[in-house]
């Protein structure tokens, strides 16, 4: 079962042009700065926004396991009980309960992708699928993937390349653009913050840069994790060694939107407390400047 | 590399003379002028009854040219004001008359506020009031007018436009560059001697028109001349720098406006005193507008450029001294109704840059670029801008106008010319005069120089469904304002429901149309526009006035306000009552009446579970496209007065919010009295699918028969950080119009800062917003419409 959990229009920071983005539930890295934790589990979850709750007991009154309390603080869901059938999100008119992840047939998700064509046509855009990690729903992925070849849409995938090498080389066959996440050249930094280590990762990486595909490198970048000279030039380094016609590196600022998105999943936000903060403008420039020694083009 | 982005540089005037100007024409508070009242009512006294009302016009235009104050102020390059000075507004007692209490609350009111002195007051009181009682244009038409449509009207079932300003829409073409007044004089002289007084019937009526646009001609040249007095005058004061400059501008009032233009300064102060005598002569709705100026005055500059009398910079100070110029006329005050639905000093001038030409080219030149520069340069409140955006206009021009978009004053809107001229040639253009024409007060398309387009009011559509739901009545004012059409409780389908909405709005339509051409001949009757008549074909060539059939075209608009608000509603209704049954009619219509009283559970899941316009959702949007095309039928080709016929329109200005006052809750779960949709946009909240799916809805309308929709799109900006993001917006406003989008426009500026300048207005004085078809400042507006704008959904980065 390959569950989606959101679907982006007007999306202008996924790849080239304007695209639509199509996010797939399931991730086997758990950044502990996630920007969309809904995205890490791959089974159905349940989102409660409780500032859009109005306390009127319709989910209460209408859930058939009776796993939902109305309590001081907002409406309480028994897990043990919850099936998540989803006939509270159905029935709460301000849509304070939410089922994340969806299943729909295929022809559902082009039919959206179709709907955006008209300005992936003017702006040379198309569709960018990401999660989550798109690699971990690979036939659903590829099934998808030949569908937008089918009718002429340029295709990225946005992925952290944590997957077997042989899915990553059928999926680099059936797209025109991969997003790759990089984290941390640290093997050790980047299983103590993404719960995975990197060799999989710059190995896949190698693969399909040697194999001539096209990608684009993105790099969070967190002061306490990653924005530090050693690993930026580490990371310079590694991408520069690679063939890679694009050469092309985008920085993005630690934000901690996830925090928000924590909230509503019932968990919590960096739960080991690392302290974690944006790069001042100072910092962002000093790391562009290291990409650019290395004539590396960077974006912001 | 930028880190910062790069839009934040600063933008100077071109020169320090027009930081000078800007500065005090931004300081400077808005007054009543009641010259132009004093002069009209001694020469009404007078003369009255002695002339055919034509020559009477005409004669009274030359009477407040020949003895108004003439102003010309310090560092002026560009010279002439309506009043006596700067934002010194005059009255049109013979359309309206104010009261003395009327004067008061101007004089007062925290918004739009006009000074008037106490002794000016007085004078208007003792001088002007009492001769004008019972012989106003205002006071002839509601006289008139059938108990039933003064029902609907109070209800806010309508309003109506011509009830105290003239009838509007007049943007030019570019002749006012090919012909000096005294040219025109010859070829009027010419069609005299030529009328058939044997076999023409109207040759007496067309020769008193003749004749007095005759003497508009005299009166303008006076008006010029006096300038050119006084600028020599003052020279003999001067310090020489300025002298030689006053000594030019002498010269140039001595020969614009009886001659054609021959330089780019001689061509603008042209066109300012033909501004000025069309908007002295009577107080059109919408201003007076040049139209396509940059193309106008393209072949003066690039000439002037070749001779080496004009630098670039030359040019964009003089274009600055026009812009300032524009801002110094504030529009005339309104009163009742009419300040409701459009309370701004904005006069709605829309400059229309860009575009095509008269052959279908690219209509992009030099002067376009100085003009984008220019507005961000001084950001006045005045003139309103709009880039004009066809298939063959260069990136490079829409890319440019984005960044000036960027800025956040909610101008220059954007503009379709491939879709407007499609309107035009269907309402009946010839494709030259479509190509010439173009958007002129908010989002309207006229033939530039050959239409009278004429807007004659908002109708409330939403109000029409409320109407509907009550049988005929209002719930609101309880008076019975539609007709019966049956109780909604035993409708058994969605399609009986529709079908009584389409019989009352068809029976307020008529009802509105009637009294419209009852006015038209009014102002046939007794505004004719001689002045004014001159420039708009083929009023000389036919003998007649502006007002009379003269132009070429001649058009009624009625304004649609509320497809968003009306679409939801509807798919509410349609969904949850005749599908799903989740609430009964009577439930729903109690709702209404009770503004959702205990029941707000029920509106929310209405709010959050109902298929609304905006989303790209196939099953609202097919809603929005039936009642356009329901409005189009109600409304097309319904015949004026003027041999021309009613069309449809979509704008909304400010008035959604007027018609929101005057509602019951809706069926969307809006409550009562906020305000409807603006426009055709989507009802605030109700697009969550980001603005590509906006404009997919929009552009499921066909657009082309309409004469103008409105979409209004809030960014964030954030959404417009980087140079990428710019360009990504050209590719949506280029796909919106790929897709048959006649107009959009966006005010680029968070909730945030809103909240933030509603708590601390007086650091945010300059804050300028996208209201309707224009930019407002933000704390020149009521809380309702400061609301409005705060409502409308934010399009802002999701992750």
């Amino acid at each position: 079962m390959s569950l989606i959990f959101d679907i982006k229009r007007y999306a202008i920071n996924d790849g080239p042009g304007i695209r639509i983005t199509i996010f797939f539930k399931g991730c086997p890295l758990s950044c502990v700065w996630c920007h969309n934790p809904e995205g890490i589990s791959s089974d159905k979850e349940k989102l409660y926004t409780r500032k859009k709750c109005i306390g009127c007991k319709m989910c209460v009154k209408s859930c058939p396991q009776h796993a939902l309390t109305l309590t001081a603080d907002g409406v309480v869901t028994d897990k043990s009980r919850c099936i998540l059938c989803g006939k509270c999100e159905e029935v709460c008119p301000t849509k304070a309960m939410e089922i994340s992840g969806h299943e729909y047939p295929i022809d559902y998700y082009v039919e959206q992708i179709e709907k955006e064509i008209p300005f992936m046509d003017k702006s040379g855009g198309g569709v960018t699928f990401c999660g989550g990690e798109p690699l971990m729903h690979h036939e659903f992925l590829l099934q998808l993937l030949e569908r937008c070849g089918n009718i002429g849409v340029h295709r990225a995938v946005d992925t952290t390349l944590y997957a077997r090498p042989e899915i990553v080389m059928q999926v680099r066959n059936s797209c025109e653009l991969f997003l790759v996440d990089l984290k941390s050249m640290d093997s050790d930094i980047h299983k103590k913050f993404t719960g995975v280590p990197n060799e999989l990762i710059l190995s896949n990486l190698r693969i399909i840069a040697e194999s001539g595909a096209d990608f684009i490198i993105r790099i969070p970048l967190i002061v306490g994790v990653n924005a530090d000279e050693d690993n930026i030039r580490k990371s310079a380094d590694f991408l520069s060694s690679l063939p890679w016609q694009r050469r092309t590196v985008e920085l993005l600022k630690y934000h901690d939107i996830g925090k928000n998105k924590h909230e509503k999943l019932g968990t919590q936000y960096n739960p080991q407390g690392y302290s974690f903060s944006a790069p001042d403008d100072e910092l962002l420039r000093r790391c562009a400047g290291i990409f650019e020694a290395k004539e590396i083009r960077v974006k912001f | 590399m930028n880190i910062k982005k790069s839009s934040n540089e600063q933008h100077v005037p071109v020169s320090e003379r027009v930081v000078r100007l800007r500065k005090q024409s931004f300081e400077i508070e808005p007054s009543l002028d009641i010259e132009r009242a004093l002069i009209e009512t001694a020469f009404y006294k007078e003369n009255e009854g002695k002339y055919p009302i034509p020559i009477l016009r005409a004669m009274n235009f030359m009477e407040i040219c020949r003895k108004k104050s003439i102003y010309i102020g310090e560092d002026e390059l560009i010279v002439g004001e309506r009043g006596s000075k700067p934002k010194a507004v005059s009255t049109f007692p013979e359309l309206t008359c104010h009261s003395v209490e009327d004067l008061n609350v101007l004089n007062t009111r925290e918004l739009q506020r006009y000074t008037i002195s106490r002794e000016d007051i007085d004078t208007y009181a003792r001088e002007v009031i009492p001769y004008w009682k019972g012989r106003t244009q205002r006071e002839r038409i509601f006289n008139h007018v059938p108990q039933e449509w003064k029902k609907a009207y109070e209800a806010g079932m309508f309003t109506e436009f011509m009830e105290q300003r003239a009838a509007g829409h007049t943007a030019l073409d570019g002749k006012v560059y090919r012909y000096g007044l005294l040219d025109l004089k010859k070829i009027i002289e010419d069609k005299i001697a030529h009328l058939d007084f044997l076999n023409d019937p109207d040759a007496t009526d067309k020769q008193e028109e003749l004749q007095a646009m005759s003497i508009s001609c005299d009166a303008a040249i006076l008006f010029a001349e006096r300038h050119a007095d006084l600028a020599e005058k003052m020279a003999e004061t001067a310090t020489p720098e300025r002298a030689i400059e006053l000594k030019q501008i002498a010269q140039i009032c001595r020969f614009v406006p009886a001659h054609a233009p021959r330089t780019f300064w001689e061509a603008i102060q042209m066109y300012w005193f033909v501004h000025l005598g069309t908007i002295t002569e009577l107080n059109g709705w919408d201003s007076m507008n040049p139209g396509h100026l940059d193309q106008h005055l393209a072949p003066f500059y690039y000439k002037d450029i070749a001779d080496g009398i004009l630098t670039r910079d030359k040019a964009k100070e003089l274009m600055s001294c026009f812009f300032i110029k524009v801002n110094n006329q504030p529009a005339p005050p309104k009163v009742g109704i009419t300040a409701k639905e459009s309370g701004t000093y904005n006069d709605f001038m829309n400059l229309n840059i860009g575009g095509v030409k008269s052959d279908g080219s690219n209509g992009v030149n030099e002067v376009s670029y100085i003009m984008l520069e220019t507005i961000e340069e001084l950001h006045l409140l005045q003139p309103g801008t709009s880039i004009h955006i066809s298939v063959c206009t260069p990136d490079r021009f829409l890319t440019e106008g984005c960044k000036v978009i960027r800025q956040g004053y909610g101008y220059p809107s954007i503009f379709n010319p491939d879709v407007y001229v499609q309107e035009l040639v269907r309402q009946g253009k010839s494709l030259t005069d479509a190509r010439e024409g173009g958007c002129s007060g908010c989002i309207e398309v006229g033939a530039f120089g050959k239409e009278a387009y004429i807007l004659t009011g908002y109708l409330n559509v939403p109000k029409i469904l409320e109407v509907t739901l009550h049988n005929g009545i209002d719930p609101v004012s309880k008076q019975k304002v539609g007709i019966e059409t049956g109780d909604p409780r035993n409708f058994k389908s969605f399609d009986e429901l529709y079908d009584a909405f389409l019989k009352q709005l068809h029976y307020l339509v008529d009802l509105k149309v009637r009294v419209n051409n009852y006015i038209d001949r009014m102002f046939a009757k007794y505004a004719p526009a001689t002045f004014l008549s001159l420039w708009i074909d083929d009023c000389i060539a036919k003998g007649r006035d502006y007002y009379n059939a003269g132009p070429r075209y001649n058009t009624n608009y009625i304004q649609c306000t509320g497809l968003g608000t009306i679409t939801d509603s509807l798919c509410s209704l349609k969904k949850h009552v005749f599908e799903d049954k989740t609430y009964t009619m009577d439930e729903m219509i109690k709702a209404c009446d009770t503004n959702f009283e205990n029941a707000e559970p029920m509106r929310q899941f209405i709010l959050n579970h109902t298929p609304f316009f905006g989303n790209d959702d196939s099953y609202a949007d097919a809603v929005a496209v039936k009642v356009y095309d329901d409005l189009y039928d109600a409304i097309e080709g319904k015949p004026n007065t003027r041999g021309g016929v009613f069309h449809l329109n979509m704008l909304s200005t400010t008035c959604h919010v007027y018609f929101g006052k005057v509602m019951e809750a809706t069926p969307n779960g809006r409550l009562a009295g906020r305000a409807i949709s603006d426009g055709t946009s989507p009802s605030h909240g109700a697009d969550t699918h980001g603005p590509s799916a906006v404009v997919k809805s929009l552009g499921k309308l066909d657009q082309v028969k309409s004469g103008g929709t409105l979409l209004n799109q809030r960014f964030m900006p954030s959404l417009l950080k980087k140079d990428d993001d710019v360009a990504k917006l050209s590719q949506l406003v280029r796909t919106y119009f790929a897709l048959g989008g006649h107009h959009i426009q966006f005010n680029v500026v968070g909730t945030e800062t809103l909240l933030e300048a509603q708590k601390c207005p007086e650091e945010y004085r300059d804050l300028l917003v996208r209201v309707a078809g224009y930019s407002d400042y933000f704390n020149d507006m009521n809380l309702d419409l400061q609301t409005d704008v705060i409502m409308r959904t934010e399009q802002q980065e999701l992750f």
